[in-house]
């Protein structure tokens, strides 16, 4: 049955001020019963705000063949990490 | 002891339903639903608590909540005969639920105004879980009924199976002489609005019910009640007393 349902990416904003986080996947007939489905399989602890639902097939994601050339020229360059500063004690927490 | 009785009327309806939809638990026809179905009797059985302690409390004899819930044989009962229809199919199971939460959704907010403390706090909380019952099984009838020809036929089947208890629910029962509850007879354009709505979308009428069924108000039920009962309260009378 469920091979002909779409699947369905949910994404829940744990409080407000916080960006909506993914926390899994579900299927469902179409967004309002992806809605429905996320508000009952997601949120049954008290884990959200807000919930969005994005059809699984409007996600585009990165091939992990590319995965070396995307993500290893970062590897060494550790410049762009904030901790060559010195911080102030004044600031405080950072 | 109007009072009492007629709470214990709603605690009724609430606790049976409750029971239903939680022996979809584990069946459901899909994993969302298996989640969805089992979290609407929690806000029923939640709700059912809240009313048997205070049912409990106003009778003043020493009876527990669950004394009440497990040691009352079916005659005993007072819930509509809507609540204990079995599940049937998926299409019965939603369409009960659509029934009651249509009903029960205006009837919490007429109560959110009683004088008595208890009743208006139940209400505001079952106002809000009512709400999302209609949605949730309501999105559901809207689908079946106008989704395949198995799904359409197998929805008309539920609303004329169903139909014939849906009168009952209106009737007074025991909070006639209860000021602190709202009458049930003044949900009906509510209620009649709410099906509407959702039935024009969902392709179905509403049949005329020339013999409505009626009795659960005084204890007579239909025959799927008495083993709901016999297997719901089976360990509690196996373990008087056991707690967990």
């Amino acid at each position: 049955m469920s091979g002909e349902i779409p699947l369905w990416e949910v994404f829940i904003r744990p409080r407000n001020g916080l960006a909506h986080k993914h926390v899994g996947s579900l299927h469902a007939a179409d967004e309002v019963m992806a809605l429905n489905a996320a508000r009952d399989v997601y949120t049954r602890r008290g884990e959200g705000t807000s919930i969005w639902v994005v059809p699984s097939r409007a996600i585009t994601a990165s091939d992990p063949d590319q995965a070396e050339e995307n993500f290893e020229p970062t590897a060494d360059k550790i410049y762009r990490h904030p901790t060559f500063y010195e911080i102030p004690d004044d600031v405080g927490h950072m | 002891m109007a009072l009492m009785d007629a709470v214990l009327e709603l605690a009724d309806d609430h606790l049976v339903l409750g029971h239903r939809l939680s022996e979809w638990c584990g069946h459901a026809p899909m994993l969302e639903e298996d989640l969805a179905l089992p979290n609407m009797a929690l806000d029923l059985i939640g709700t059912a608590r809240t009313l048997y302690d205070y049912a409990a409390k106003l009778e003043g004899q020493g009876r527990s909540e669950d004394d009440i819930a497990y040691l009352r044989g079916e005659r005993e009962y007072r819930n509509c005969l809507l609540v204990e229809r079995p599940n049937e199919d998926f299409a019965h199971t939603v369409l009960r639920q659509f029934f009651f939460a249509a009903f029960m959704h205006p009837y919490w907010h007429a109560a959110q105004d009683s004088d008595d403390e208890v009743i208006r706090g139940v209400a505001g909380k079952a106002v809000k879980e009512m709400a999302y019952h209609i949605r949730h099984a309501g999105e559901w009838v809207i689908r079946l009924g106008d989704g395949t020809e198995e799904s359409a036929q197998r929805m008309r089947d539920a609303v004329e199976a169903l139909s014939i208890y849906t009168a009952e629910l209106f009737e007074e029962g025991a909070a006639e002489g209860a000021p602190a509850l709202p009458s049930r007879a003044a949900q009906r354009e509510a209620w009649d609005a709410t099906i509407a709505h959702v039935f024009a979308e969902a392709q179905l009428e509403m049949p005329e019910v020339p013999f409505p069924q009626t009795g659960g108000r005084k204890g007579l039920h239909g025959e799927g009640l008495g083993h709901m009962l016999a297997e719901m309260q089976s360990v509690y009378r196996a373990h008087p007393g056991a707690t967990w």
